[in-house]
């Protein structure tokens, strides 16, 4: 239902546009702004995160007054609707009407697929969130940068917590049926059985799915249940796991401990274990300013999307303040994207491997009850946490991608 | 607490909460013949304006009332000034109540952003009743409680009241009903906005299980197709056994054949269309 037209632009530095539009052709390209295509969604049962995206990058310019290296930015939105044909549409806008320098986003996995190889044509530098595995492994795209992680690289950290500080035994794991729960699940399973732990049994309720119930009542003979759900459906699923009268600890992954989900959960949630790129206790400045910023403009704390798009403005600040605010070379730029190196931001200091992907800090944290609020706390951190976990990365890019049935259980 | 108990409650829940959606639906499509693409919606927007009411401090029973009542004014003007227009053109009406349907979720999402609400559980009913021996979940007995009370409420309206009779008549033959005096395009906006306030109730009741989310119209909206398909149109009974027997089907179909879970509850509908295509319980078209 990709009907919406609405591409917004926030366009700051009027001043320097008029004057560009005075100037001869030469002139005018030194002086035109850097344009950022971001690509998210504001319509249909994604928007939520979509327009945190949205949040989160506007929060970003603003802290910088719209200029990076010297140079004013003009951000242009738009809106894909959540579709693979919709993000095309609007990646191809962006690129060749609006000529964008780099895009932010798309949010889903299935989006930035649909788009990886045109913008690969187009040698057109993507920062995104979505979390395909193998964007940065079997696959990779020379001109792609995720400072996030992978959907198994939110779950290695986790899966270690579990067996060897929870000292955890037997799980049951339950998350979407769609490759991103496939995917964490399986990263999950492989260092989970590798420190010596057993999965009982993988549930796989479809991405729609009103009632869970059935699926929780197939939980048992585990010590801890593992959720991997995305959207709204982590919501359901911990409120209708405790209205079944189960006991077991939850421990979910990114998207389920997300701040921002927590004003929508009940005490249902206190006492679960997560794991994620972002966690909001972390003492950075550029985080209180972020959370500042956030609860001024908007009344919600920041999580994973909106911290994860501050984050990416950071990265694109660097790489242009490396290049003296120069896009026109793409290779140099995409170097220097991969080249950034940061401490103060978000989620903690972090670099990229050589295939685009972070080189970061996970986060535990634990679901508590503060007064009236919900809030995480971070329990541990394991820092500079490859996509590769521990395991060599020539032989892990030698397995197969992560996926519903591979590995398979050892049992 | 046995699996098999457990899809069992469970089943009968998500029935009673199906046949609160649904009968509004087969009442609606058996008189109008009106395939009303905007049921989903108008469950979705119920549970959505429970939770500003809610937000307010109105208590959880009042905020469903009410929720459903904002609902069924919504419904009725959807009826007065749009679908009478559209009277027999049934392409027309897909369309608009699909499009309908869209612009309501665009709506929702502005007005109470795409963040999940939770909607609490009653106290009173939080937690489980023992009852010989086994744990029942007490709101979600209390759900298939209300199912049965309305199911008993719909039936004596329909069959004892003058209302119900004119209302059956012009589910049998709305030009003949039209030829002995009922007026039947006002028995159109009744029937409307009482189907739509049984889905805006059914979405508010619903809300503490399910939550409200922007897609929780899409995601109701084929179960209740399926319920009037295998029931058959402008039964209530139909609507009834249809509601129970899909609560099974996507209990046990999903616990069992995980893989299948779509093709379980699909299969049924597809075979009653092809063997049986006025559904269990409704009549063979004339």
């Amino acid at each position: 239902m990709a009907l919406s037209v609405d591409r917004r632009r926030f366009l700051v530095g009027a001043g320097g546009l008029t004057l560009a539009t005075t100037l001869p052709r030469a002139a005018r390209a030194q002086s035109r702004p850097v344009k950022i295509g971001l690509l998210t969604v504001k319509t249909g049962p994604l928007a939520s995160g979509g327009i945190q995206m949205e949040q989160g990058t506007i929060r970003f310019l603003k802290d910088r007054n719209y200029t990076l290296a010297g140079r004013k930015v003009e951000l242009i939105v738009g809106d894909t609707g959540g579709n693979p044909a919709g993000t095309k549409t609007k990646i191809q806008e962006l690129v060749e009407r609006d000529g964008v320098d780099m895009i932010f986003g798309p949010l889903a996995a299935f989006e930035l697929l649909a788009i990886s190889d045109y913008a690969a044509q187009a040698k057109m530098p993507i920062l995104s969130l979505a979390a395909a595995e193998d964007m940065t492994q079997r696959k990779p795209n020379a001109y792609f940068v995720r400072a996030s992680g992978t959907s198994a690289q939110y779950m290695h950290p986790l899966a270690d917590y579990a067996a060897k500080e929870m000292k955890l035994k037997r799980l049951i794991t339950i998350a979407d049926d769609f490759a991103f729960g496939h995917e964490q699940m399986a990263g999950f399973q492989r260092v989970f059985e590798d420190a010596g732990g057993r999965i009982v049994k993988k549930l796989w309720p479809p991405l729609v799915t009103p009632d869970y119930t059935p699926y929780i009542a197939q939980i048992s003979g585990a010590d801890a249940v593992v959720q991997g759900f995305a959207g709204s459906n982590p919501l359901k699923f911990m409120k209708q796991y405790q209205d079944t009268g189960l006991k077991l600890p939850v421990l979910g992954n990114g998207t389920a401990g997300d701040e921002a989900l927590l004003k929508s959960y009940g005490d249902e949630a206190v006492g679960m274990i997560s794991c994620s790129a972002y966690t909001g206790d972390l003492d950075t400045p550029s985080n209180k300013k972020l959370i500042d910023g956030m609860v001024k403009d908007y009344g919600n704390i920041p999580g994973l999307y909106s911290a994860g798009l501050y984050i990416n403005g950071q990265v694109a600040e660097a790489a242009l303040e490396k290049t003296g605010g120069k896009t026109d070379d793409r290779e140099a730029f995409i170097r220097a994207l991969r080249a950034v190196s940061l401490t103060d931001t978000p989620r903690g200091p972090f670099t990229f491997d050589r295939l685009g992907n972070v080189v970061g800090t996970f986060y535990i944290r634990r679901t508590e009850r503060k007064g009236d609020k919900l809030v995480n706390t971070t329990i541990k951190s394991y820092p500079k946490v490859s996509q590769f976990w521990t395991y060599d990365e020539k032989w892990f890019l030698a397995q197969p991608v992560y996926s519903r049935d591979y590995p398979p259980l050892k049992s | 607490m046995s699996l098999w108990f457990v899809l069992a409650v469970n089943s009968i829940t998500l029935g009673g909460l199906l046949f609160l959606l649904s009968s509004g639906f087969s009442l609606i499509f058996g008189l109008m013949k009106i395939p009303n693409l905007t049921h989903g919606s108008f469950f979705m927007l119920g549970a959505y304006l429970a939770t500003s009411l809610i937000a307010y401090g109105l208590d959880f029973w009042t905020a469903a009332l009410l929720g459903g009542l904002g609902v069924a004014l919504f419904g009725g003007l959807v009826e007065r000034f749009i679908l009478r227009r559209l009277a027999g053109a049934e392409l027309a009406q897909v369309l608009v109540t699909l499009g309908l349907s869209f612009m309501v979720a665009d709506v929702c999402l502005m007005v109470w952003t795409g963040d999940p609400i939770r909607i609490a559980t009653p106290a009173a009913l939080r937690g489980t009743a023992s009852v010989a021996g086994l744990g029942f979940p007490k709101y979600r007995l209390a759900i298939s409680l209300i199912a049965v009370v309305f199911a008993a409420g719909l039936w004596a309206l329909l069959d004892r009241t003058r209302l119900g009779a004119m209302i059956r008549a012009g589910v049998d033959d709305a030009a003949m009903a039209r030829v002995v005096g009922i007026r039947v395009s006002r028995l159109f906006t009744i029937v409307f906005c009482l189907g739509a306030w049984l889905a805006g109730f059914a979405g508010v009741i619903g809300g503490p299980i399910l939550s409200v989310y922007p897609g929780l119209d899409g995601e109701m909206l084929p179960l209740a197709l399926v319920v009037v398909i295998l029931g058959g149109s402008g039964s209530l009974l139909g609507s009834l056994v249809g509601s129970f027997v899909v609560g099974f089907l996507y209990n046990f179909g999903q616990a069992m054949f995980p893989e299948l879970a779509y093709v379980v509850l699909f299969l049924p509908m597809l075979i009653v269309l092809v063997l049986r295509p006025q559904g269990l319980f409704g009549r063979p078209a004339v």
